[in-house]
């Protein structure tokens, strides 16, 4: 190759890198409207269905088991697309334009991402009357802070279950009772810990109970001194930690290979590990324990609107309450569900702790998005971007 | 049967004043010819490529996460004050660096074996046990070496079957690196395959005449005939471990995380522009590798 033509090469390269960015510079920057929601009171009645249901949710939300029944009824054929983790969801929603771009019509959402979504705009007001079922909630999941805004309900709640600490009796002697044992360098190379930002807040959980000095009132409203400490003792977590683990099956392949023998799980992993003989025990400190709600959430461009209410309504009475939660290992939100858990599997009602008084459930600390309002008025508390910042920092 | 004639004859000499017409503008050839792919270069990949430049100047709203349109450096003034994102940044690099070197050490025996020392029959054996990880998922194989390192993996069962303790590997960046030596040598193997094959025996010969024992002759003919088939195998290990997020997040344990594992998590925070400024690190490591490679004779004939 000649010199001459080799420069001319280069030019050539240039023009192109730089008429590229113009045209990428242009497109970018004319879409560039953000989209707030005018919340509305939601559609006053459910029409006829569309004929399909495009569901964002976690994998088995909309197991066929229950499933193909609505199908059969409604006439809405159900498109899922399982979703990993809870960033997952927020994402697939957001792109296309915010709200999913019309692609999709409910999100099962959990509380770390309902209120990223309601914020983005991404999802729109229900009318809960038109939602029978809702009306025999535990109180505490008919207008959770999670998916309830200003009164507007955002969603219909779903299921829930807490972060359980998991251990291998036969390695682990005696059992732990408390959940200091995840801060204790005696099990160091045998922890695992779910690789989410919103982990900081079972750190600060144990820290409001173990340092009343620092004055934690709520897990998920920390102030700077507050997630300094927790962020402090998170760090040294890390030394001790194996495995953070990104999906709930890694982390029950780690307890399965024996590579980990303590460390925060769901009910569902303990259930599956128990299943395959593998000698793990779950327990919930008698502090209580954080825990997830899900939400039936609804997309701002929901194209099937009806098929979205007739599902929501479907999925909220007692018979299928009670079949999503065995199937997933969580527990209803409709306490109706009990008798027909008991009827399916002997005693899972208890089990699954459905049938708990009221106030069992203020040791739960539900998931939610973090934000700098916690209340006083002063807004000093660290942000969700601030929580992903840290926990990247201790994690990476 | 006239008619069929007749229309075969103005047929032909529709494509031969087709032809006449193309051997007498060159250029409107080679337009013909290149259009399509530039057209997708430019527009695909470049395009690509420059919006996610653009992106990285960008910024999202902190209470509602949605992308605000707004000129700034403070994408990259976080990582270069957060030493968190060097820290990636220089465990990334390190291990495909790493990789990069077992690969070329595993690679340049068997390629030489392959390419001058095995009988064709052999050499087609090699070739498709060379290529055979490839027919299988990328996500199987990687799955398959965590049941291999587990503690209760089958590493550890052979070594403890001959009187050895656990290695302990599981959930290391021993591990990440294992298994990336692994899933890559296939790229260094072939290059390095074609650059010793096209070496003259008579060169070889000439060597010994000299006088050159086979150690001379490897250091002085054999090694530098071969670097631009090393480079350029180097370049395919260091750039597929350098963007790699999946090996990270599977056989990684704490403290494994790679630029892509962020690039990922921040692209579902979501936080866009971020993961797009924190993306061109490689962009700009490739960068500069490629000129060294250029430098070392990569993309020159041999």
């Amino acid at each position: 190759m000649t010199q001459a033509r080799k420069r001319y090469l280069a030019w050539a390269v240039v023009a192109l890198l730089t008429g590229a960015l113009a045209v990428a510079a242009a497109g970018c920057g004319g879409g560039g409207k953000s989209s707030k929601s005018k919340p509305t009171s939601g559609q006053a009645s459910i029409g006829k269905g569309e004929g399909a249901l495009n569901l964002i949710e976690w994998p088995y939300y909309s197991d066929p088991k229950f499933a193909k029944k609505f199908e059969q009824r409604s006439g809405c054929k159900i498109h899922r697309k399982d979703a990993g983790s809870s960033n997952q969801m927020v994402s697939l929603m957001r792109t296309g334009g915010g709200g999913g771009g019309g692609q999709w019509d409910l999100v099962s959402a959990s509380g770390d991402a309902s209120l990223r979504l309601i914020r983005g705009g991404d999802v729109k007001p229900v009318n809960i009357n038109l939602i029978p079922s809702w009306n025999d909630f535990i109180p505490i999941f008919k207008s959770p802070a999670h998916n309830t805004v200003d009164g507007k309900h955002y969603g219909v709640s779903l299921q829930w279950g807490p972060n359980v600490l998991l251990y291998n009796a036969t390695k682990i002697k005696p059992g732990p009772t408390s959940w200091a044992a995840l801060y204790d360098p005696k099990y160091k190379g045998q922890i695992t810990i779910p690789n989410n930002p919103i982990q900081i807040a079972d750190a600060a959980f144990y820290l409001q109970h173990s340092q009343p000095d620092l004055g934690i009132k709520d897990p998920y409203e920390l102030n700077k001194k507050q997630f300094d400490a927790t962020i402090a003792l998170l760090k040294n977590q890390r030394k001790l930690v194996k495995l953070y683990w990104n999906y709930d099956t890694d982390g029950r392949a780690a307890f399965a290979n024996g590579d980990v023998s303590l460390g925060a799980i769901w009910p569902v992993d303990t259930l599956a590990l128990q299943a395959k003989g593998v000698p793990v025990k779950e327990v919930i400190p008698a502090v209580g324990a954080t825990g997830w709600a899900d939400t039936w959430m609804l997309a701002k461009k929901a194209p099937h609107p009806n098929c979205a209410y007739l599902w929501m309504k479907y999925v909220t009475t007692p018979q299928v309450e009670a079949q999503q939660a065995l199937i997933f290992g969580e527990t209803p939100v409709n306490p109706k569900a009990c008798p027909f858990m008991n009827k399916i599997e002997a005693g899972s009602c208890a089990k699954y702790h459905l049938n708990e008084p009221l106030n069992y459930y203020n040791t739960i600390k539900f998931w939610k998005t973090p934000i700098p309002d916690c209340g006083g008025g002063k807004n000093d508390c660290m942000n969700y971007n601030a929580w992903q910042t840290a926990w990247t920092q201790v994690t990476g | 049967m006239t008619q069929l004639v007749e229309a075969g004859a103005s047929l032909r000499s529709a494509r031969l004043r087709l032809s006449a017409a193309l051997w007498r503008r060159p250029w409107l050839k080679l337009a013909l010819l290149l259009a399509a792919p530039v057209l997708v270069f430019a527009v695909v990949y470049l395009g690509a490529l420059a919006s996610l430049f653009v992106s990285a100047f960008w910024q999202i709203d902190s209470f509602t996460a949605a992308v605000v349109h707004k000129w700034t450096l403070d994408n990259f003034r976080t990582l270069w004050h957060d030493h968190t994102y060097w820290r990636i940044t220089g465990r990334t690099i390190g291990l495909a660096a790493a990789v990069t070197v077992t690969d070329a050490v595993l690679a340049f025996p068997l390629a030489y074996f392959m390419a001058r020392i095995a009988p064709p029959r052999w050499r087609a054996l090699l070739f498709v046990a060379v290529l055979l990880p490839l027919w299988s998922s990328y996500l199987v194989r990687i799955y398959a070496w965590r049941t291999i390192l587990a503690k209760n993996g089958a590493l550890n069962w052979v070594l403890n079957g001959i009187g050895l303790p656990d290695a302990g590997l599981a959930y290391t960046n021993t591990a990440m690196w294992i298994v990336f030596s692994y899933v890559w040598l296939p790229f260094m193997v072939l290059p390095v395959y074609a650059a010793l094959e096209r070496i003259p025996d008579n060169y070889l010969e000439a060597s010994q005449d000299l006088g050159a024992k086979g150690s001379r002759t490897l250091r002085s003919v054999i090694l530098p005939l071969a670097i631009p088939g090393i480079v350029a195998g180097s370049i395919f290990t260091f750039s597929l471990t350098l963007g790699d997020f999946i090996t990270p997040a599977l056989v990684g344990g704490a403290g494994s995380s790679f630029i892509g594992n962020i690039v990922e998590d921040k692209v579902g925070q979501p936080d866009i522009p971020f993961a797009a400024a924190f993306a061109t690190v490689p962009v700009v490591v490739m960068g500069i590798y490629l000129l060294i490679a250029r430098r070392l004779g990569a993309f020159e004939a041999v």
